[in-house]
């Protein structure tokens, strides 16, 4: 009981560095460009952030600031495969080890300095209720993690900017014949989807465990890509799949506080490998993926 | 009309060749400029990280040996990884591979500590091979039967197996007399590879990884077998037309680079490290990747392109030591070099026309 009670309360916040990073790559990859880089551009927004709140900038500027730099590596990205057509897996790629890097060499003179969280606001009412109360009492990232998810589901299926990435993502040269500005649409979407990661990490590494330690990050933005597969390219999947990835993150300290004799890197792993079997399942329905993908999804766009 | 005057990109009549050579040029000097820049932010002094990086590792017998052991399983890695990236199967979890061949190769001295003769080193090579290839088996059937994307699976399998490296060490392969570190026992003798320059670390692995380059060489620019695998890379459909399976394809990529990353990893536990240690994973499967495409994903250039991100480690440790440079500084190096590099390599296929020039050419011409 004590272990629902305690995933219960800690996985919308273990779920947000997961959900961030995953809407801003859902974006970027609804325009057509997959950038494998978020694993990195999530570290370097960890680290900048991290350095902020430490040396007093507070959060806000911090949040900011994480996310900035993140859209600074990912425009990089977006030079190089948007203007000039180079390889989106590899370029991805080296965008990750670069953001990886940055966020060590940057972050190297605060290693295992710890900042002060942020408070949670708990729902009258609700927070007191027993077993599920914890769910009520979050901090403000959550909450409005949560709205962001309402809105960006909104804009996506319900608005003109919505239809206007999908047709992007879908046909490239159809929407650019119609008069879209193609190129530009994919920059705007993949600068979002890093200034996410960056913002993914600088919860991360300031509010969800205020600390900053070289490769923190920990595999999360590669499980925030797969969480995007999860959801086959839709909003209120891959919240549920975040959620998901909350509990289980959650669940390796549960069962060892239940006293289970399972070896702790077994419970490490389990992120991984219930990604790796998740990624199965979702993936052998050939027909989900085939109604949901997006058609241009990698391709270069060329005329 | 444009209203603002970007250079246009357009394709090339014919691939440019010396672009091509040239690229990996290009890319090392325009990442060794931008990181310059970044070292003086943090006031360390760039001519003394530039030499320390390129020119120290070649100023003794001892440091140059260091780049040629440094280089052996960054060409055997990268060697195997090539042949699935030229076939579009992206194997990004030579991290995993390589700890597994490690954890292979290690189960031999570990469970008959007191084992001799000349068996030994050989058969944990090969008990190596065989750990990297099934542990990458394990991504090329989530792919051909589960229609899992391969880059996914085989870095989060990068993940688990380091978990189960630090699960072996902290537990069952622990050393009994190691007080208690988490590492194995030390190696008997015949586990380690012989030598191969006297007085340096440099051991055998070497030519195996040059033996390994001549035969990647020869599979992908002489066999019926590469020449399929080349052919699902560029053009799926021609592929799927001329009859040469995909699946095929997915699972000797697949299953090479996991036999070459895990022969790594061996040569590495029964070579400079002589035991098993959560340290043998520094990141080789992941800079292997670099050397691959650096390497134009060509068995000779993947040779040149070994050489050189090995002296980029060695000249990262001196400059650690001598400049006082963050060790996270080399990452940045190989991250900056690749990506300049995929940025260069544009230019083989395209170039770019400046709208001004376009219109003065016009002018002149009538």
């Amino acid at each position: 009981m004590i272990a629902i009670e305690f995933i219960l309360a800690g996985m919308l916040a273990a779920a947000t560095p997961f959900l961030l990073a995953a809407l801003g790559e859902l974006v970027a990859e609804r325009s057509g460009v997959l950038n494998l880089g978020v694993e990195g551009m999530m570290a370097l927004g960890a680290a900048i952030a991290f350095i902020t709140v430490y040396t007093g900038g507070g959060h806000v500027p911090a949040f900011i600031a994480g996310g900035i730099c993140a859209m600074i590596l990912s425009l990089f990205f977006a030079f190089a495969t948007i203007g000039l057509h180079a390889n989106q897996v590899a370029t991805g790629l080296a965008v990750g080890i670069l953001g990886l890097g940055l966020s060590a060499y940057f972050g190297k003179p605060f290693e295992s300095f710890t900042v002060t969280g942020i408070d949670k606001i708990a729902i009258l009412g609700l927070a007191e209720l027993p077993l599920v109360g914890g769910l009520f009492n979050q901090d403000i990232v959550v909450w409005l993690s949560l709205l962001f998810t309402v809105a960006l589901w909104y804009v996506l299926t319900r608005t003109k900017l919505g239809l206007l990435l999908k047709a992007v993502g879908e046909n490239p040269h159809a929407a650019e014949s119609i008069g879209y500005p193609v190129r530009l649409i994919r920059v705007g979407a993949v600068a979002f989807g890093g200034f996410m990661a960056g913002v993914a990490g600088a919860y991360a590494s300031t509010v969800y465990t205020p600390l900053w330690a070289d490769g923190m990050i920990a595999g999360r933005g590669w499980i925030a890509v797969a969480l995007v597969v999860f959801g086959t390219w839709m909003v209120g999947r891959v919240f549920l799949g975040a959620l998901l990835f909350g509990a289980v993150s959650l669940g390796g300290i549960a069962v060892q506080t239940v006293g289970l004799a399972i070896p702790s890197q077994l419970l490490t792993s389990l992120p991984y490998i219930v990604t790796i079997v998740v990624l199965g399942i979702i993936s052998s329905n050939k027909r989900l993926l085939r109604l949901n993908g997006i058609a241009s999804l990698g391709e270069p766009f060329e005329k | 009309m444009r209203t603002f005057a970007l250079p246009k990109l357009v394709r090339r009549e014919k691939a440019s060749l010396p672009i091509l050579v040239a690229a990996p040029f290009v890319a090392l000097a325009a990442a060794a400029l931008s990181n310059l820049v970044l070292y003086a932010a943090i006031g360390v002094d760039p001519l003394a990280v530039f030499y320390a990086m390129l020119i120290e590792p070649f100023t003794s017998y001892f440091s140059f040996s260091e780049v040629l052991l440094k280089a052996g399983p960054l060409l055997l890695i990268a060697q195997g990884l090539a042949i699935g990236f030229r076939a579009k199967v992206f194997n990004i979890g030579a991290e995993g591979q390589f700890v597994l061949g490690a954890i292979f190769a290690s189960a031999i001295p570990v469970y008959y500590p007191m084992a001799s003769g000349a068996w030994l080193w050989p058969s944990m090579l090969i008990l190596g091979t065989l750990g990297g290839l099934l542990w990458a088996s394990i991504t090329a059937f989530w792919r051909v039967r589960l229609n899992a994307n391969e880059i996914l699976v085989s870095l989060m399998l990068s993940f688990v197996a380091l978990q189960l490296l630090n699960y072996l060490l902290l537990g069952p392969w622990k050393d009994p007399a190691g007080f208690n570190f988490p590492q194995s026992v030390m190696f008997p003798f015949d586990a380690l590879l012989p030598t191969l320059l006297p007085g340096t670390r440099v051991n055998i692995s070497l030519l195996i990884a040059l033996a390994v380059a001549i035969m990647a060489w020869f599979f992908t620019q002489r066999s019926f077998a590469g020449y399929r695998l080349e052919v699902g890379g560029l053009a799926r459909n021609a592929a799927r037309y001329a009859g040469f399976s995909q699946n095929g394809a997915i699972w000797i990529s697949l299953l090479i680079g996991g036999a070459a990353a895990g022969l790594a990893g061996a040569a590495e536990v029964s070579g400079p490290v002589g035991q098993l240690q959560r340290s043998i994973s520094t990141g080789y499967g992941y800079a292997a990747i670099i050397v691959a495409y650096l390497g134009g994903l060509h068995p000779i250039g993947i040779v040149f392109s070994a050489f050189l991100m090995a002296t980029l480690y060695i000249g990262g440790d001196n400059a650690m030591v001598s400049a006082g440079l963050p060790i996270a500084a080399v990452n940045v190096f190989q991250g900056s070099l690749l990506l300049a590099y995929l940025i260069a390599i544009t230019f083989v296929r395209r170039r770019l026309v400046w709208p001004l020039r376009a219109t003065t050419e016009t002018v002149a011409q009538p």
